[in-house]
């Protein structure tokens, strides 16, 4: 059994809270009980349908608005795969938990009601998916049951959809027509919509490929934490725990340590389950080198070619998440970065993007709560860097407020991987 | 899903536990888990525990093991010993700690009575769970704790379901649902403030299969009572008690010897138990697969009491 990470954005009237009910129910991650309380709890907050997104606004503030706020987690598996998918929410004042859900996954799932057609919600979330590398999108054309299984009307919302996958760079697209309610396309081909050639939701789910290419890039490892244990039987042992970011690493493989640039030999490599020849990602593993060079963490271990750029200035995509502020040039915050810290510093705001128009404006002042744009750090200790674009863990970084504690941006580094373009006039 | 393909499901399940490939899954959880536990152990200078003695703090403790070797564990497991536990699960408590030699820290909700620091409760058998929260946070503020990893899981429950991996609580042990930071990637923020501290779950993401698989392949041990066995239990609330000194029959409830099993393991009060044969992990497991209550709507009174009992429990800084 393998695992797929996906997320899905829309609010519960694109019916996607339905979709998750039975997406659970039918692959049985969804007990009695908590259908039962689920039924309860419909008579009582709304009349006379199960309202499933119940089972997913697990909070209480959430059941009274009717609104999803933030993020939750669920499990369901078939007999090949476990998934964990992050329900987040749809609205644009809830964009920092839509990215906090997103920024692991591995493919996305966008809702569109077949009767709405590609609304502005369905845009952004294909928009912020795609700058967090997400290139595989399921978009699901939803309540077919309410225009009749009409081909005509599917086919109106997928080729209005298609211009922007084709903007996005998006590799992957795939469009499912269905009615979650009534389970068509769902878990079961639909019998009301035979001209639909292609796989339901699960079977597409179960099919695309878990954790493509990190074998085939380089190797990175940042490290996490030196193992010395105080013991006479390891008196002169020195492991370097960490996880294999991307990149296969091997017992007798030379490599570089950066930023330090030393270089030794790989001599062993310890994993949950035992010593090992080799690990990739995700694997957790503990290493050792053979020679006496001071490792700490916050360094990295990567191939003695091909290593990351090393930085103290860069450009980076910003998604800021912070309430309170906002971010302007010169502001300073702590960086950060596998797992190394520095001070950064904003020294220009490059540009303030527009996720609805794909603009981008550059005489921006400021970024606010939910806006994401194009700026400049410079930091007080040089990184190990790669573009986000190449590596989403060498590649990405969290801005924190150091008078807050509070995480207070998402950041991508380099450019986007599609162009915003200059707003006309 | 069709009936077919969740027999499919079921046999595919319990055949193959030790083909590797089968277990992919596994192995990223546990490379999740063990991220999570090195970040918190590199970067707060005192993080604990908690072991509750129940099969998610086991597994946990497995993971923190296996995260730091060969080194020793840097950091104490913390009891909340609400003095209703099971005898089952403190005497597993004393054989891991004797085992890997760990330092154990006792917060003891008796001794809380007996100091006055919370109220006498009205009666021996009357429910210690919302008592072992101020008991809870007395023991972290003691002990100094920055950080401490728990067993929870977002499986278990609908508010749990929205917690993040680190989850910072205020000075007062309050969790705020509705203002969590943020969390990206696998980038933790371990920032705290004066008088905060951290509660972190690295199984955040296991599911009760996912631990019982994981039981099953590394040979985790567990108090017996995980597994089938002889026991006089009494029906309560639709709900199958243990006959002990702290609970007994309040209205006549006739008492009777079932072969029985616990899926979770708190207080003797509040944990039910459900009739099984299974007296294996693999078996468990076979029983997971078919059942369809969920582990704390079968067996645990305290999440019954109200729609957003956990929630509320969670707020005031309980685990």
């Amino acid at each position: 059994m393998d695992l797929l990470r996906i997320a899905t954005a829309g609010s519960v009237d694109d019916g996607k809270s339905t979709l998750i009910g039975r997406l659970l129910y039918d692959s049985k991650a969804l007990d009695d009980d908590v259908l039962l309380a689920v039924e309860d709890a419909s008579r009582r907050h709304h009349g006379d349908y199960v309202n499933l997104a119940l089972v997913t606004d697990g909070l209480r503030a959430e059941r009274e608005q009717g609104v999803t706020i933030d993020v939750a987690y669920r499990y369901f598996s078939t007999p090949n795969r476990k998934f964990i998918l992050a329900d987040t929410p749809g609205h644009v004042q809830y964009t920092r938990n839509m990215v906090t859900g997103a920024s692991t996954a591995e493919a996305v799932l966008i809702m569109i009601d077949v009767r709405n057609g590609v609304v502005e919600q369905s845009r952004r979330h294909a928009v912020i998916a795609s700058l967090l590398g997400i290139d595989r999108m399921v978009v699901c054309v939803n309540k077919m049951d309410l225009v009749g299984y009409d081909e005509g009307a599917y086919e109106a919302v997928r080729s209005s959809f298609i211009p922007l996958m084709r903007r996005l760079d998006v590799d992957d697209a795939t469009f499912i027509p269905m009615s979650a309610l009534n389970g068509d396309n769902v878990v079961e081909p639909s019998a009301n919509m035979p001209w639909y050639k292609g796989d339901p939701l699960l079977a597409h789910l179960e099919s695309l490929p878990a954790r493509e290419g990190l074998d085939s890039l380089p190797l990175r490892m940042p490290v996490q934490y030196v193992v010395r244990p105080h013991r006479e039987e390891y008196h002169d042992y020195r492991g370097y725990a960490g996880s294999v970011a991307s990149g296969v690493l091997r017992v007798g493989q030379r490599v570089r340590i950066m930023p330090s640039g030393a270089e030794s030999v790989i001599t062993a490599i310890e994993a949950p389950w035992g010593a090992v020849d080799e690990a990739r990602s995700p694997d957790a593993v503990t290493v050792q080198i053979a020679d006496d060079i001071d490792v700490t963490r916050g360094e990295m271990l990567c191939e003695a070619d091909g290593g990351p750029s090393m930085a103290q200035e860069f450009d980076a995509v910003v998604c800021w998440m912070d309430e309170r502020t906002a971010l302007r040039p010169g502001s300073v915050y702590r960086i950060k970065h596998t797992t190394r810290s520095a001070k950064a510093v904003v020294t220009d705001l490059v540009s303030l993007f527009s996720i609805t128009s794909l603009t981008g404006e550059p005489d921006a002042d400021m970024l606010s709560l939910n806006e994401i744009g194009q700026v400049k750090l410079r930091v007080s200790a040089p990184l190990a860097i790669d573009d986000y674009t190449s590596n989403r863990v060498t590649g990405s970084f969290i801005l924190i407020d150091e008078g807050t504690n509070s995480t207070v941006a998402a950041g991508m580094i380099g450019e986007p991987g599609f162009a915003f373009s200059v707003p006309a006039g | 899903m069709t009936t077919t393909e969740l027999e499919r499901l079921d046999v595919q399940g319990l055949v193959d536990l030790d083909d590797s490939s089968e277990s992919w899954h596994l192995r990223a959880l546990e490379a999740e888990a063990i991220h999570i536990i090195r970040e918190v152990v590199a970067e707060f200078d005192r993080p604990g525990l908690l072991f509750s003695g129940g099969k998610d703090s086991a597994v946990l403790l497995h993971l923190a093991v296996k995260a730091l070797r060969p080194a020793n564990l840097p950091f104490p497991v913390v009891h909340i010993d609400t003095g209703h536990n099971f005898p089952e699960a403190i005497a597993f408590r004393d054989r891991v700690v004797e085992r890997l030699g760990l330092d154990l820290v006792v917060g003891s909700v008796d001794e809380a009575i007996a100091s006055g620091f919370i109220p006498t409760p009205p009666s021996p058998s009357y429910s210690r769970n919302r008592m072992q929260t101020p008991v809870l946070l007395e023991t972290i503020r003691r002990g100094k704790f920055t950080a401490v990893f728990g067993g929870a899981r977002r499986d278990e429950e609908r508010s749990r379901a929205k917690e993040r991996v680190y989850s910072v609580r205020d000075e007062f042990g309050q969790w705020d649902p509705r203002n969590q930071r943020p969390e990206l990637w696998d980038l933790y923020n371990g920032s705290i403030g004066f008088g905060q501290h951290m509660r972190v779950f690295p199984l955040s993401n296991w599911t009760e299969l996912d631990i019982w698989r994981y039981i099953a392949e590394e040979n985790i041990d567990l108090p017996e009572i995980y597994y089938a066995h002889q026991r006089e239990v009494f029906e309560q609330d639709g709900m199958l008690m243990a006959l002990s000194p702290v609970m007994q029959p309040q209205r006549g409830e006739p008492v009777v010897v079932r072969s029985v099993r616990f899926r979770t393991v708190g207080d003797m009060t509040s944990t039910a138990a459900v009739e099984s044969d299974a007296a294996t992990p693999e078996a468990v497991i076979a029983e997971t697969l078919t059942t369809r209550i969920s582990e704390r709507g079968a067996t645990r009174a305290d999440d019954r009491t109200a729609e957003a009992a956990m929630e509320d429990r969670k707020r005031e800084g309980y685990f």
